[in-house]
């Protein structure tokens, strides 16, 4: 995905190259390529082994996910889809269903609402003069250091206050305001990238600040409003602390996230739920992120002081 | 169900038919205030007009953050001068506890060993697969690997490390089944009884925050080792730099900054790992953290004050590793 456009260049180079290698470029072959191979293989290996055992121990019965270990599969091969079925429901103790509707219910709003409201606010940094613009973009930018267990029990009290604790409210504001400094920072670079004279052109044009935000600069925008928005998804979708929080622990609110968690904390030996749980929770993410992965990237390199 | 008919977008609903209708009312809501808002905009004209809708575009996210984030952050620091209960003005006695409870102090000790070790290990994990991989057959594929961890959340990671960590009694026929004491039998070894043996497990915890981060390392790194110049590569290799001096004179000081905003990003993301703590362990057996016990002690022990004392310390821990990425950001924007 990300190496297509370096993948000529490689291809390209190495007619020109091969005969000219030197010695020390042999040396670094021969210093490199076997131990290099094998040791990016073990990583690689490493890295991978860990998920793949629960993903097969997902599928094995509950009996014999207790009794033998994971490897035992390929020599005695038993598959069920019983744990799915289970997690998925919503009925019996341990289904999961309803937490996963909420995290959909979570995810759309706490998306779209910061990404809207900081689109509209870069706009008004990047290309609206008007007093004291400086000192509040420097401000805005400096809250995406605060940390958001500093909020959490005064926003709780107010929410509590308001009248609206125990719904989706809370967290659907809340995750929106912990996403506006950043989104407003990444927006507002990606925003001052486009020539002033294209909205020059507009103004002379006629068109009004509404005109121009919808007509000129949304459509420019569009990858950083991606990169923005699956960035949120995913910190949204994973999050655990701001749901805990903010939704208690029960099937109307809490997302997949909290379930898993409990799960966790009380059933912590039930792994023919908790495989089959992790992974429902994990094919959303992985899903968005390999079909978005430069843009993705993008997000978390913008991102990286968020939380 | 009565929460569809009578329908108040404000009220809990329990259906999931309630659920979707509640949340396309919140959309609807939302966008209403939107359109009031461009709406109020397409009625400005001249200079003046523009400053109108200067400060309209930014209303809404401006009043989210003072009391989202300043009032609430404002709100913690005061109430970490007051008891547990929050009705009685204590001082720094909180911030004293922290610096002195035997439990605290072993909490500090393990952030300590969070925010030194992740960083550097994922780190250093994620440049070494780079540059094996750099140009090999593969390439995103192999890359994709490491990578994928990042889009699990951290519940999840803990789950799948769990299970590698699993112990079962060391008795007759009974079986392991993680993956971690079944290797310690099939070499003749004990299994053990790893998440209990304090502060093993603490360095336990922590490989699963090495597992999830170096793939973020690993893109960083990448994408910078590919943005050396051909013909600084080349030039080098003609002047017969081996493969270490390159990586010493080459490589390493091209990604510089780079590496610096990694391990910064790490740290950070490190100094406030709960999520991780808490599925694996709850924070027992000696491997809380800061940001755990913060969660603890608000909402488990009730000690209001003591718990603010802990966010206000995260805060006033993340600041300088913050200032200090954002200088580097800088500085390797205006090279």
């Amino acid at each position: 995905m990300s190496s297509a456009p370096i993948a000529p260049v490689t291809v390209s180079d190495a007619p020109l190259k091969a005969p000219r290698e030197t010695a020390a470029g042999k040396a670094k072959k021969r210093l490199t390529s076997p131990w290099a191979s094998l040791f990016a293989v073990v990583l690689a290996v490493l890295w991978t082994l860990p998920t793949f055992g629960l993903l097969v121990s997902s599928f094995r019965p509950q009996r014999d996910i207790r009794t033998s270990g994971w490897w035992t599969f390929f020599s005695d091969p038993q598959m069920t889809l019983d744990n799915y079925r289970s997690v998925l429901g919503t009925d019996q103790a341990g289904g999961l269903g309803d937490y996963f509707i909420n995290s959909f219910i979570i995810t759309i709003p706490s998306v779209l609402i910061p990404v809207t409201l900081a689109a509209l606010a870069a706009y008004a940094f990047a290309w609206i003069r008007f007093p004291g613009k400086n000192i509040l973009f420097v401000a805005v930018f400096a809250l995406q250091i605060v940390p958001i267990q500093v909020t959490l029990i005064p926003l709780l009290t107010l929410y509590v206050d308001g009248g609206i604790a125990g719904t989706f409210w809370p967290i659907w504001l809340s995750h929106s305001i912990f996403a506006l400094p950043l989104a407003v920072f990444i927006l507002h670079n990606f925003m001052k990238e486009v020539p002033a004279t294209l909205l020059e052109a507009a103004r002379i044009d006629g068109a009004g600040h509404v005109a121009i935000f919808f007509r000129v600069l949304l459509p420019l925008l569009r990858p950083a409003l991606a990169a923005f928005g699956i960035f949120q998804f995913l910190w949204v979708w994973n999050d655990l602390l701001v749901a805990l929080t903010f939704a208690g622990g029960g099937n109307a609110v809490a997302p997949v996230t909290v379930a898993l968690a409990n799960l966790a904390g009380t059933r912590g030996n039930a792994w023919h739920l908790l495989s089959a749980g992790a992974f429902v929770s994990i094919v959303v993410p992985v899903l968005v992120f390999l079909s978005s992965q430069r843009y993705f990237v993008r997000g978390l390199l913008a991102g990286s002081v968020k939380g | 169900m009565t929460d569809t008919l009578a329908f108040w977008p404000f009220d809990p609903v329990e259906t999931t038919s309630g659920k979707v209708v509640q949340m396309l009312a919140a959309i609807l809501v939302f966008i209403a205030i939107m359109g009031i808002i461009l709406f109020l905009a397409s009625l400005a004209k001249g200079r003046s007009g523009d400053r109108a809708v200067g400060y309209l575009y930014l209303a809404p996210t401006l009043l989210m953050l003072l009391v989202g984030l300043v009032y609430p952050g404002l709100r913690t620091v005061w109430q970490s001068f007051f008891n547990a209960a929050g009705d009685a003005f204590i001082g720094l006695d909180n911030y004293a506890t922290i610096f002195s409870d035997a439990d605290q102090l072993t909490v500090l000790r393990n952030t300590v060993f969070w925010v030194v070790v992740t960083p550097f290990v994922a780190t250093a994990v994620g440049l070494i697969y780079a540059i094996l991989v750099d140009k090999a057959r593969l390439e995103s594929a192999a890359k994709a690997l490491i990578f994928l961890p990042m889009a699990i959340s951290f519940v999840g990671a803990s789950i799948i490390w769990r299970f590698v960590y699993e112990y079962r009694p060391n008795q007759g026929s009974v079986k392991q089944i993680g993956l971690l004491n079944q290797v310690l039998v099939w070499l003749g070894a004990e299994p053990h009884q790893w998440l209990i043996d304090s502060p093993l497990n603490t360095f336990l915890l922590i490989v699963v925050m090495i597992w999830i981060q170096a793939g973020f390392a690993m893109t960083v790194l990448s994408a910078a080792i590919k943005a050396i110049p051909d013909d600084v590569i080349e030039a080098a290799r003609l002047d017969g730099v081996t493969a270490f001096g390159m990586f010493r004179f080459i490589t390493l000081p091209s990604i510089r900054p780079a590496v610096v905003v990694v391990l910064t990003t790490i740290g950070i993301a490190t100094l406030k790992v709960f999520d991780i703590v808490r599925t694996m362990t709850g924070g027992q057996f000696n491997t809380s953290v800061v940001a755990n016990e913060f969660y603890s002690q608000s909402f488990r022990s009730d000690n209001q004050g003591l718990g603010a004392a802990l966010a206000v310390l995260l805060f006033v821990l993340v600041i300088p590793i913050v200032v200090y990425n954002i200088r580097q950001l800088r500085a390797s924007e205006a090279r």
